[in-house]
């Protein structure tokens, strides 16, 4: 319990967040489980302790169970130095096992975090020790790899200080977006098994929308729905910034004239976000906690598990952190405000996207300028062809799709973002700050996301986790391969490889391609990215879709043998 | 070989995507379009000069532009020159343990491990209670009014399944007059289609026993069907389909028209069935999902024995069609 002393909270953001989070309520007393706090503390260290519990959390009128690390809700704010060691101690006090993955954190394998790929679990009741050494600095997260438990609670910030000050910001904020619902995840995933869209309460209707007849008869004849947005939606969830819902008028405070670095971390579970501080640009400095070259933009859109830098110089007054649903159907707001207590207005949500043939993997020359009309050219391919797969892909009943012509989307800025007049970030835009070392490409692969919507079956090359348990995807140690991903869904797909980064091969210089932890493979379109694989060991590879992987959209990755005089 | 193949492949691919480009067309204009081998992935991408243009700043001004030519162009740069082939594993991957982790916490502890991240990625098993309808039926034309179940349930995983159906109709105060189960095994056979079989009991209106074939999934235009084949233990062929669409009128209020018909191969007597069509029932359901799981719905149906059987139905007095109002309920849970 030494922890407890070292635990501090955080000046400004946690003591505006606590001021609204505290005290507890009464009614709250006399329950068997204590509710979880909104908001995080602060660890930091050479020796950290976690503790992983059963309890309540209760966000507006919705209430329910939650996983919480060190009682709150994002668990604390794991703060660490480049260079130093790390132990981190974690205790379950579950009746299941549990796990933390450090994601993006360089680790040994063995402490990866990912039960049956780096270790057996934490089991109830067990203190498990986690001990590395830092090697690299930046914006992170730590989250449950057990079942469903991230989606209740067990998920929190890290921040890697880096060993060279940055004198680009005068003071930083994490920004971790999140959700909340009061259904038990094994339920939400039930629901989505059974119940057809269950949680799409903004499809297309017979009154509503400008999708002409001729278009609308098109996606039923593939059995496809052009509101397949977001699998679960505002419909059960609140957006949370930092464990605060939309009417906890979160605030943090700047002086005007101060540079203020955002830390953004998509820390939810099945949610992109459109994030944006309307009336102030931003400058995108770190994509997953790596250095880029500066890209000031208005708006960007960020994938689950992904994290962005950006650094705001917000004129005085209260501006709204807007972290908008890609569905649309919510928001997670803050306040940026010089005066205390003052609140932004946020804006309205905008209109809901529908999904056009580009998301078809069709070529498309109309489908942004909305009518769709001109496209009906497209209606001759085959929805399905699947002789248009390579033989390693398994054309069975959880592929419903095979995209005509998958193109290479890297340059598309997501759902609903295509169409608006300011600017946006696209992953073409990324640049990486520091050069990578030169190499040459030894070996080229492609790995298709595969899916069917009314089963609700994912799965890489039409083969779930449970088909693949005894044929990973193997590299050699240091083998530089080319990794295309074809997306063969409508869904956007947010892939996340433990261990490393690679390099998206997004049109920047061959030395200068942006590393990341996590890549958004746009519906039916490709994503492209160079991986050295010099971390030896056993890696998961999954869609960081919480439901997805959940339902076999996840394999495993080898990286062999261990160099000369390795730890294992 | 192999790469041989792969290089003319890629040449195929990009000699006439680069005839499209219209940027490549400007600067060589009037002369025969030289080869890019930059895009072609000949060269080396360090010999390439450095992408031109901004792709997304094009994309806004001109989504042609972006979607199309943009594209193709990304499309070739991206093949690396000289890489082998995804099968060509170096040997060292295939070197060390099986599972890294075992060797430092030893597979006993791994191997429950992994048979739980199995069961948690992919292997999930569940099940659900449909009642699609639960009915009372009131005669348009001063017939008996009478009630209708119709409901199944299934459990399993993805592919596999065990299904149960059951459905039946009677008189309100009177008689059960139709009461049939079936037991299915089903399986998958396609992204859409589960093919089923087993076997169906039906108690009224006389105890007797059939094999079942028959395929259930979503058509094309989102239409819901579900056709089988009943061979009866006296060796009397019989098939029944039904379709049924959902229309949503807002996001709850849904309109669902749907469509049941018989047939028989052979007269049967017993039943007082004709051969061919044996009966149609057109039906119109109007519901409104309080929660998607529950829904009390308004609708008519039109319910009509046809050919030899409408006939039969007439020399024994009845009459052989009806308009029915129905009042029920959808549930599922």
């Amino acid at each position: 319990m030494s922890t407890l002393s070292r635990r501090h909270l955080i000046k400004s953001t946690a003591a505006l967040a606590a001021a609204s989070a505290l005290p507890m309520p009464a009614w709250a007393k006399g329950q068997s489980l204590s509710h979880a706090r909104k908001g995080f503390g602060e660890v930091s260290g050479e020796d950290i302790e976690l503790a992983i519990g059963n309890h309540h959390f209760a966000i507006g009128n919705r209430s329910g169970h939650a996983v919480a690390v060190n009682g709150t809700i994002p668990g604390p704010l794991v703060r660490l130095r480049e260079g130093q060691r790390a132990r981190l101690h974690v205790t379950n006090t579950l009746a299941e096992d549990s796990s933390i993955h450090w994601h993006g954190l360089l680790v040994p394998f063995q402490f990866d975090g990912v039960p049956g790929v780096s270790f057996p679990g934490i089991r109830p009741g067990e203190r498990f020790t986690y001990d590395f050494p830092i090697r690299q600095s930046g914006t992170y997260w730590w989250h449950s790899h057990s079942g469903l438990q991230e989606q209740a609670g067990h998920y929190g910030p890290i921040i890697v200080e880096s060993a060279d000050p940055d004198p680009r910001y005068d003071r930083d904020y994490v920004v971790l977006l999140s959700e909340f619902t009061p259904l038990h995840p094994h339920d939400i995933m039930r629901k989505l098994k059974v119940g057809e869209h269950y949680f799409q309460r903004d499809m297309l209707t017979a009154s509503e929308g400008t999708m002409p007849g001729a278009m609308r008869r098109m996606w039923g004849k593939m059995r496809m729905n052009p509101r397949d947005i977001s699998d679960v939606t505002g419909s059960t969830y609140t957006f949370l910034v930092n464990g605060h819902g939309p009417q906890d008028d979160l605030q943090f405070a700047f002086v005007p004239g101060e540079r203020v670095r955002l830390r953004v971390i998509n820390g939810s579970a099945m949610t992109f976000f459109n994030l944006r501080i309307p009336g102030v640009p931003m400058t995108v400095i770190q994509a997953d906690g790596q250095d880029v070259d500066e890209v000031e933009v208005d708006e960007f859109q960020i994938g689950v598990a992904e994290t962005y830098d950006v650094i705001v110089s917000p004129p005085a007054g209260s501006h709204a952190i807007v972290a908008e649903a890609m569905d649309r159907s919510g928001m997670g707001i803050a306040s940026l405000t010089s005066h205390k207590g003052h609140i932004a207005t946020p804006p309205p949500l905008r209109q809901i996207p529908t999904l056009t043939m580009a998301d078809m993997g069709m070529m498309d020359h109309s489908a942004h300028s909305g009518s769709g009309m001109a496209s009906m050219e497209g209606m001759d391919h085959s929805m399905r062809d699947t002789s248009a797969l390579p033989a390693d892909v398994e054309a069975g009943p959880g592929v419903d799709m095979v995209a005509p012509m998958p193109m290479d989307r890297m340059d598309f800025p997501g759902l609903g973002l295509d169409t608006v007049s300011h600017r946006v970030l696209r992953y073409t835009d990324l640049r990486a700050r520091r050069m990578n070392p030169h190499r040459e490409i030894d070996r080229e692969m492609e790995i298709h996301l595969t899916g069917n919507m009314e089963r609700y079956m994912w799965s890489f090359d039409g083969r779930k986790f449970t088909a693949v348990t005894d044929d990973p995807i193997r590299f050699g140690y240091d083998e530089r391969v080319r990794v295309k991903l074809v997306n063969q869904t409508m869904m956007a797909h947010p892939i996340h490889l433990h261990g490393h980064f690679f390099e998206l091969v997004n049109g920047a210089d061959h030395m200068h391609q942006p590393l990341k932890h996590t890549v958004v493979v746009q519906p039916g379109g490709t994503a492209t990215f160079d991986l050295t694989a010099n971390e030896p060991g056993d890696w998961a590879f999954h869609c960081h879709l919480l439901y997805h992987m959940h339902a076999g959209m996840m394999q495993v990755v080898t990286v062999r043998p261990f160099p000369e005089g390795a730890e294992a | 070989m192999r790469r041989a193949a792969l290089l003319a492949g890629a040449m195929l691919m990009a000699a006439p995507l680069a005839a499209q480009d219209h940027a490549e067309h400007g600067k060589n204009a009037g002369t025969q379009p030289q080869m890019d081998h930059c895009a072609m992935g000949h060269l080396p991408p360090e010999q390439c000069p450095p992408k031109e243009g901004d792709p997304p700043a094009e994309t806004m001004d001109d989504p042609m532009a972006g979607m199309d030519h943009g594209a193709h162009r990304g499309m070739a740069e991206k093949s690396a020159p000289g890489a082998a082939a995804e099968d060509a594993l170096p040997r060292r991957a295939l070197e060390g343990p099986q599972h890294a982790a075992d060797a430092i916490w030893g597979s006993a502890a791994m191997a429950p491990a992994r048979r739980q991240l199995a069961r948690e990625n992919g292997g999930m098993v569940t099940g659900k209670i449909f009642v699609e309808r639960l009915e009372a039926r009131l005669a348009a034309d001063g017939a008996e009014d009478g009630y209708v179940w119709d409901a199944q349930a299934w459990y399993g995983g993805d592919i596999n399944r065990f299904v149960l159906k059951t459905e039946g109709e009677g008189e309100i105060g009177g008689a059960l007059e139709d009461a049939e189960i079936q037991a299915l095994y089903s399986r998958a056979i396609g992204p859409f289609f589960d093919l089923q079989a087993g076997v169906r009991f039906d108690s009224e209106p006389e105890a007797r026993t059939h094999l079942v074939v028959g395929v259930a999934g979503l058509a094309p235009y989102m239409f819901h069907v579900d056709g089988a084949l009943f061979l009866s233990d006296r060796g009397k062929l019989t098939a029944r389909i039904e379709a049924e669409y959902d229309q949503k009128i807002t996001q709850r209020l849904i309109l669902q028209p749907r469509i049941e018909a018989e047939f028989a191969a052979q007269d049967i007597p017993a039943r007082e069935i004709g051969a061919g069509i044996t009966k149609i029932e057109p039906g119109l359901r109007l519901r409104y999902e309080i929660v998607p799981e529950f829904a009390p719905y308004i609708g008519l149906e039109y319910e009509a024995k046809t050919g030899e059987t409408a006939d039969i139905a007439r020399l024994a007095g009845e009459d052989p069609d009806g308009l029915k109002i129905a009042l029920g309920l959808r549930a599922w849970f």
